[in-house]
């Protein structure tokens, strides 16, 4: 029997942004799930497939561990399933690669039958304005990757000591940031944000943190759900402008349902609004796209936002909002842009389309390329459901699937895989992760957890968990 | 959250591994000592949520006119076959399909996150007699392509002697290349 070195996924540890701020609904994605589903698909599908999987970063699960907020545990449970995955003796994973920079994609294409790139979008789209840069202004997925624990976000160090904070963006991504910084610390202490987050965000000093739109109610990207727990967070108010909701009760019969009952819910929480006696308040503010970022007198740290007033031409998902020419300053010590996310490219062999940002393809057939995939939000963009991407992964095992069926895959050529890819990373001084020393770092992860009552605490430090992993 | 519907599928897709019977072993709920022992439906852990399983198995006794009730139900696959099974009054939709075989996914420890994978089409005349959704199953709804007057997620469902002859039909799936007409291949 032919082994074949069928498959090999690579992903990198997006930060964050599973969540996208596009139209109508939103979902949360990680890389490892995409490649897991890809490898479970195949696995049932073709006996003689084998796949390995390729991470920059040597703990696995992208954004199910760096992107999903911590109070929702639930959703983190895949990782027992997809542990069970990456434990099939058909599937290996290859943590600290950095595909791109350590190895090639020409060299993993020599290595193995077909590659997918599955490495999702771990840029974010910026502002565009001036003062972006200023201290105190953050993109959310640092800011998420902050209080998940992501290794490159260990120092952001936000300062929490100011009372009103402005997000921009109004998808579910926005709505987590949201939630984290006016939780009570007692809803946070037994997860598994990292203990650094816990310490600032309980002696954090917001007490007002406003989500800004440039459309309008109807327009709103975040999910029904997420809006609730919003509404149902205790000791805090919900504060919104009567004038943004002008003309929205009219609208609500025509609306299909989800928009409806999401529309009826704001709509709800704007007019009761909540206890007076809440110490904290969130509102959303609606048809305002930011155009400055104000600095405070010494010029060195943002103290406010610009926001240009919007109409909206046109209506439904299609509005789209046109500038008035009216201004309004908000103060604020802290901003967050929460727009939307962005591919990178990975390597200059493989095409690249920088205006969308994605991996040109066809049914996830590289452009051009034989034998190179792509999958997830590297593909399609970050947007979709969650439904929209699972199925996108199963999409793309199937059209693999198909290629290798249909011969338009060379598979009478034996290829060596994983053995030369990572005798040729020795050589480099590249030593891979694999998933047994991820769980001498899990273990330890579990362990430091229970000794402060968290399910784990996570390491920060890259060589901290490299040094675990391989002892 | 919306995040959840990625643990549905994992957990589903594991149940797929292990074929028809749910596995203990590698259920979550199980591992995380979440699980209240019910084999025939699912119940929440930690969201405080009630489902209608857990209030119908509170009222659950072991007298012989139980074990009568039979309860018929119809699956109606993605290719529009008819799957007759026989159920008991008090299993749940969801448990059932994996029992029978029928390709209704749910990666479905009852958190109400997930919305596209355990949803189904109650026949008319049925969806009336069902108890009203709860407001988080609801907003699950809210996400789950091609939704109708007559979804529900099948993990909510619960077997009553009343809805003898119901009809579940599985939702095309739209939210891909292969529109219609693509049989998703068996897990």
């Amino acid at each position: 029997m032919v082994f074949l070195e069928a498959l090999m996924l690579i992903f990198s540890s997006v930060s964050v942004g599973y969540k996208q701020t596009h139209h109508f609904q939103c979902f949360t994605k990680s890389q490892i799930t995409h490649c897991l589903f890809i490898s479970l698909h195949h696995f049932q599908a073709r006996q003689d497939a084998a796949v390995d999987v390729y991470e920059r970063l040597p703990v696995p699960f992208g954004l199910v561990r760096f992107g999903v907020a911590p109070d929702h545990p639930e959703v983190k449970n895949v990782i027992n399933t997809f542990t069970q995955t990456a434990q099939h003796e058909r599937c290996s994973f290859h943590g600290n690669v950095n595909v791109g920079k350590d190895v090639t994609i020409d060299e993993l294409r020599q290595a193995y039958h077909a590659v997918v790139l599955s490495y999702g979008a771990e840029g974010n789209r910026s502002m565009g304005i001036s003062g972006e840069d200023l201290p105190g202004v953050f993109s959310a997925k640092d800011f998420v990757g902050w209080y998940n624990g992501l290794p490159s976000n260990k120092e952001l160090r936000p300062d929490l000591s100011c009372e009103t904070a402005v997000i921009l963006g109004q998808g579910n991504v926005a709505l987590d940031v949201a939630r984290i910084l006016l939780a009570p610390v007692e809803m946070l202490k037994e997860t598994d944000i990292t203990q650094n987050a816990l310490e600032a965000l309980a002696g954090s000093k917001v007490r007002r943190v406003l989500i800004v739109g440039r459309r309008g109610p109807l327009q709103i990207a975040c999910t029904i759900k997420e809006l609730r727990e919003m509404v149902n967070l205790p000791n805090t108010r919900a504060d919104m402008l009567p004038a943004d909701f002008e003309g929205i009760a009219e609208a609500l019969k025509d609306l299909p349902r989800p928009r409806k009952r999401l529309t009826e819910l704001m709509m709800k929480a704007a007019k009761e609004g909540g206890d007076d006696k809440a110490e904290k308040c969130w509102g959303f503010r609606f048809f305002r796209s930011p155009v400055e970022v104000i600095a405070g007198a010494d010029g060195k740290r943002a103290t406010g936002i610009r926001l240009a007033l919007n109409k909206l031409e046109g209506s439904g998902e299609s509005a789209r909002a046109e500038v008035t020419g009216q201004l309004e300053d908000v103060d604020c010590g802290l901003i967050i842009s929460s727009i939307g996310y962005k591919s990178i490219p990975i390597d200059p062999a493989v095409p690249f389309d920088p205006r969308r940002a994605i991996v040109p393809n066809e049914m996830g057939r590289v452009q051009d390329t034989a034998g190179l995939y792509c999958s997830g939000w590297v593909k399609r963009g970050p947007t979709g459901v969650i439904a929209t991407t699972m199925n996108d992964s199963f999409d793309t095992a199937r059209v693999l699937i198909q290629d290798m069926e249909a011969g338009k895959l060379d598979l009478s050529v034996n290829k060596p895989g994983a053995q030369a890819i990572t005798a040729l990373l020795q050589t480099r001084g590249v030593r891979t992760v694999l998933f047994s020393h991820w769980e001498k770092i899990n273990a330890e992860e579990e362990k430091r957890g229970k000794f402060l009552g968290k399910p784990r605490e996570k390491l920060l430090d890259v060589d901290e968990m490299l040094k675990i992993a391989w002892s | 959250m919306a995040a959840s519907a990625a643990v549905r599928s994992a957990v589903s897709l594991t149940q797929r591994f292990v074929r028809v019977s749910p596995d203990c072993s590698i259920c979550p709920l199980y591992r995380l000592n979440a699980c209240t022992g019910a084999t025939d439906g699912f119940t929440a852990p930690s969201r405080r949520l009630r489902t209608s399983i857990g209030v119908w198995q509170s009222g659950d006794s072991s007298s012989p006119e139980e074990e009568e009730r039979v309860v018929n139900v119809v699956y109606i696959d993605r290719c529009g076959q008819r799957i007759p099974v026989q159920a008991r009054a008090g299993e749940n939709a969801l448990h059932l399909a994996h029992k029978h075989g029928v390709d209704l996914e749910g990666a479905c420890e009852a958190s109400l996150a997930c919305s596209t994978l355990c949803h189904v089409y109650v026949s008319s005349e049925h969806y009336e007699k069902l108890p009203e959704p709860e407001e988080r199953e609801d907003d699950m709804l809210d996400m789950a392509p091609m939704l109708q007057e007559n979804s529900r997620l099948g993990c909510q469902i619960v077997l009553t002697p009343e809805l003898d002859g119901m009809e579940l039909t599985l939702p095309k799936v739209t939210r891909n290349f292969y529109v219609d007409g693509h049989v998703p291949k068996p897990h």
